[in-house]
């Protein structure tokens, strides 16, 4: 419990405070006058609104489209899934001006809606609402299934034996051991697309605005910091009453639970209704998230005499002339992955820790504290960067040109993603196992290891590869913190988009592959990790 | 517990040490940056920086120091960041300040005057700091409309000239810009024309471009790659809009970067749209390494730098005797009348600009 406190009290509570109070105090003064101020602005609670409504808009129709499909997953075994699961994690890496593009070309000017019904999308709010469907579907898919899994179909069986309708013993049995983890699906969606950046302002266009948005704005731009301040309290009080609801549903809903080793519960679909379930999800997954993909693909590969590896072979030559704006394209992999490496450790470590102390106790303190850990979501990333600036700026803490300030900021977006994803499945193991081992002689740390370890090294893997999906597409930060020059494949990406030339936007593209790629094998790697049943980590 | 805590402490031990270790690979960051005789020199910008490696290892040669850049984001965000750390700055000289941001660099006192060394090679009209010398200037670049060419030819169309022609109805629906409030190009059409409609009919005239059905997207990136039929982009995404707002530069470019490269660029310029852009390099006040941030301040002004920076940077050089490559000479445009604010009156009126040209062409 220490070192979690202590990493979150140094590297986001610190900077965060420290960048509002500067902000609300001017001349050593408090000025709390700025609150009304601002938040009388008529402006400003457009923009409040409309980020609350496309927020629970955005997670009610992924928890529609996503749920059947975190059934599939877990239930089912088909040729591919595993290949299947990978890709559908691929949007969560990619930068979001890339995603704008690939969704321009479906729903925009000549997409395919407009060659197909003539109807055009984007600069609609339907354009903002699929594409965080699109990024926020494996979140989903991965959580929720990830139990889903692991829980004993027997259980649903025995209560049909006993009588109950399909449906019935469904809502009894399984619906609420899920409630949990469709819960924390549930709240990182919203928290995630509360936080919407990129995705607004491409595809809804100028004209929409989201409090991140502002929260860029005021600061990086304007350096408003008053303004500013009161904006990311909004934010926090808003994300604070979210969990909140969330806290209030969970809390009930947590029971022990027989997990079972998920191997044991995926199995050939049978009969007509399940082949059309199996069916249905698979043509979602291809419509909405493989489609986009492939636009990005066919548009590297579209080069200026046909299709070729053209812009492949330019990512090579044009590094090879030197220069401070071209990196090698596996330099940038390198990059990106060391970055992704660093920050899974850290994530990691610091979620398990916290997960597990959350698990032993239920305190107040301790669920205060699990609301603590989801923050970082909440909090958009130029507020930690410029927070990062004034407070880490004295020995022995000078990081501010550090690259290790990187993968600190990722890992303060995966830790939420590691405690989210193990906590279920480590309060569904029944104690009664750890005090039985206890009796048995075992030490805490032994009793762990046999009894905590192998129920929630499935979610452990889970959450490690959300911790490096988080950190290998993260760009907001990455570009915030002052590094020397080593460009992450997504920053990369971005500086080609941002020169004119056809060789720079089909490197772009060329490179944005590449990264979905490295996303999709590192996860598949992550997957096949397999320990043996007494192996440590 | 004791046990559970020991366990949290030696993990997380464990797992910073991993992290250490799988860091050490090749972060090129080979000292720390707080060596008091250090031979480094830290220049902290923004993301567009470019510069060739020869270039920066012939700086080495000539002083002894090695050049470290630190990128932090776009041009206004690197720009407040250092506004922020004031007097205990993360290296030695800022570059990257433009015309638009100078006031509110010069009003924070950033920057340590210093009068660098081959000065007077430079336009007196570039100087904006007078001769206190607080910033240097080191390039320009223009905001302009760009057309794209072919589109014009098909349709027997003379392409614009100037602001009042993309008000004209035989250009309804073509222009696409970007929003002045988060993107550099998009502000500086918006100070064009400020500065060619003056304080109070520049709104008249957006109403106008409005009522032409000018188009506002979010980034240039967006503007240029997804609207504009000229770019590659745009033709693959079928793109509809053969007038964007973009840079005097960008049709160099579109030669540079083509394969194979086409005898003339596919992109114009319409060369009475332009704001002038002038960037800034300043010596960091409290800066750890003066000598060595006032020889990178002399260097940046010098020769190798100014003619290796167009074909980096897509800028223009601000020295007089500066050769630039036939690409620019070929396929650029030299803008003889670029329309310019002076920078105190950007800096006053900015916000309220960006705030009056959002409620009459967003909303």
């Amino acid at each position: 419990m220490a070192g979690p406190v202590a990493f979150f009290a140094l590297f986001f509570a610190y900077p965060v405070v420290a960048i509002v109070g500067r902000g609300l105090k001017a001349e050593g003064v408090w000025q709390f006058g700025r609150v009304g101020e601002v938040l009388g602005d008529p402006d400003i609670l457009d923009v409040l609104w409309f980020t609350t409504w496309q927020a629970v808009a955005s997670t009610a129709l992924t928890l529609l489209i996503a749920l059947p499909a975190a059934y599939v997953f877990a239930r089912f075994d088909f040729p591919g899934k595993q290949l299947l699961r990978a890709v559908v994690t691929v949007p969560f890496v990619l930068p979001t001006v890339v995603v704008g593009t690939a969704f321009l070309a479906m729903l925009g000017r000549g997409g395919l809606l407009d060659e197909l019904w003539g109807v055009r999308l984007d600069t609609t709010v339907w354009a903002i609402l699929l594409a965080h469907v699109f990024f926020n579907y494996a979140v989903v898919v991965r959580t929720v299934g990830g139990l889903w899994s692991q829980l004993d179909p027997r259980q649903e069986e025995a209560a049909r034996v006993l009588g109950a309708g399909r449906f019935a013993a469904w809502r009894r049995v399984t619906l609420p051991a899920l409630v949990p983890a469709v819960a924390a699906a549930a709240l990182m969606v919203f928290l995630f697309t509360f936080t919407s950046f990129g995705v607004v302002q491409i595809l809804g266009g100028p004209a929409y605005s989201t409090l991140e948005v502002e929260i860029y704005r005021q600061t990086a731009q304007l350096l408003d910091l008053p303004t500013a301040a009161v904006l990311t309290l909004t934010q926090l009080v808003a994300v604070g009453a979210i969990l909140a609801v969330h806290a209030w549903t969970v809390r009930r809903r947590e029971t022990a639970l027989k997990l079972v080793d998920p191997a044991q519960t995926a199995r050939r679909p049978r009969g007509a209704g399940q082949w059309a379930l199996l069916g249905g999800v698979l043509a979602t997954v291809v419509v909405l998230i493989l489609l986009p993909l492939g636009v990005l693909v066919e548009r590297s590969l579209d080069g200026p005499d046909g299709y070729g590896f053209t812009y492949y072979r330019a990512l090579q030559s044009a590094a090879a002339s030197g220069g401070t704006f071209l990196v090698p394209p596996l330099e940038a992999v390198w990059n990106s992955l060391q970055y992704a490496l660093v920050a899974t450790a850290i994530a990691v470590a610091v979620g398990g820790l916290a997960a597990a102390a959350l698990t032993r106790r239920a305190g107040r303190l301790v669920r205060g504290f699990d609301a603590l850990l989801m923050l970082p979501l909440g909090v958009s990333a130029v507020t930690v960067g410029f927070g990062f600036l004034i407070t880490l700026n004295r020995p022995p803490l000078d990081l501010r040109t550090s690259w290790i300030l990187v993968p600190l900021a990722q890992a303060l977006v995966g830790v939420p993603f590691v405690v989210r994803t193990m906590l279920p499945v480590l309060r569904a193991v029944d104690s009664r196992l750890r005090e039985v081992a206890a009796v048995l002689g075992a030490s805490p740390l032994r009793a762990w290891r046999e009894v905590d370890l192998p129920m929630v090294r499935r979610a452990l893997l889970v959450a490690a590869g959300f911790a490096f999906a988080v950190s290998l597409g993260e760009f907001g930060a990455t570009v915030f913190i002052a590094r020397p020059d080593n460009p992450t494949l997504p920053v990369a990406v971005a500086r080609l988009l941002g020169r004119a030339g056809d060789l720079n936007y089909g490197q772009a593209m060329a490179l944005s592959t590449i990264l979905m790629v490295v996303c999709a094998v590192s996860l598949l790697v992550l997957e096949r990790v397999r320990t043996d049943r007494s192996g440590e980590f | 517990m004791s046990t559970t805590k020991k366990f949290a402490v030696t993990t997380l031990a464990a797992a910073l040490g991993v992290s250490t270790l799988a860091a050490c690979g090749g972060s090129g960051d080979d000292e720390s940056s707080t060596g008091s005789k250090s031979k480094t020199v830290t220049l902290v910008s923004h993301d567009s920086f470019a510069a060739s490696d020869a270039v920066l290892k012939a700086f080495t040669k000539e002083t002894g120091y090695t050049v470290k850049v630190l990128k932090s984001g776009d041009a206004g965000a690197a720009l407040n960041q250092e506004i922020l750390t004031k007097g205990s700055p993360r290296g030695d000289v800022f570059f990257g300040v433009d015309n638009t941001l100078l006031s509110r660099a010069l009003d924070n006192d950033l920057f340590t005057p210093y009068e660098a060394k081959g000065l007077d090679n430079v336009p007196a009209a570039l100087r904006l700091d007078g001769d206190k010398h607080r910033v240097t200037p080191i390039d320009t670049g223009d905001i302009c409309v760009n057309y794209d060419k072919k589109y014009f030819a098909d349709k027997k169309l003379a392409p614009p000239k100037s602001f009042d022609d993309l008000a004209k109805p035989a250009y309804k629906n073509l222009l696409v810009t970007e929003n002045a409030g988060n993107s550099s190009p998009g502000l500086g059409f918006l100070l064009g024309t400020v500065a060619q409609y003056g304080d109070d009919s520049w709104k008249g005239y957006w109403k106008k471009l409005k009522n032409n059905g000018v188009k506002v997207v979010d980034s240039w990136e967006q503007a240029y790659n997804e609207e504009f039929s000229g770019s590659a982009g745009g033709k693959k995404a079928k793109a509809d809009r053969p007038l964007v707002v973009s840079y005097a530069s960008s049709p160099p470019v579109e030669v540079l970067y083509a394969e194979p490269q086409p005898k003339e660029a596919p992109t114009g310029v319409a060369t009475g749209t332009c704001f002038r852009q002038t960037e800034f390099a300043g010596l960091l006040k409290g800066a750890k390494n003066e000598a060595g941030g006032k020889a990178l301040i002399d260097f940046l002004i010098g020769k190798k730098f100014q003619e290796d920076m167009p074909l980096n940077m897509f800028v223009n050089p601000v020295i007089k005797d500066a050769k630039l490559p036939e690409l620019f000479t070929e396929h650029g445009v030299v803008i003889d009348k670029p329309h310019t604010v002076a920078p105190d009156k950007i800096a006053d009126n900015r916000e309220q600009w960006v705030k009056s040209w959002s409620s009459l062409v967003l909303k």
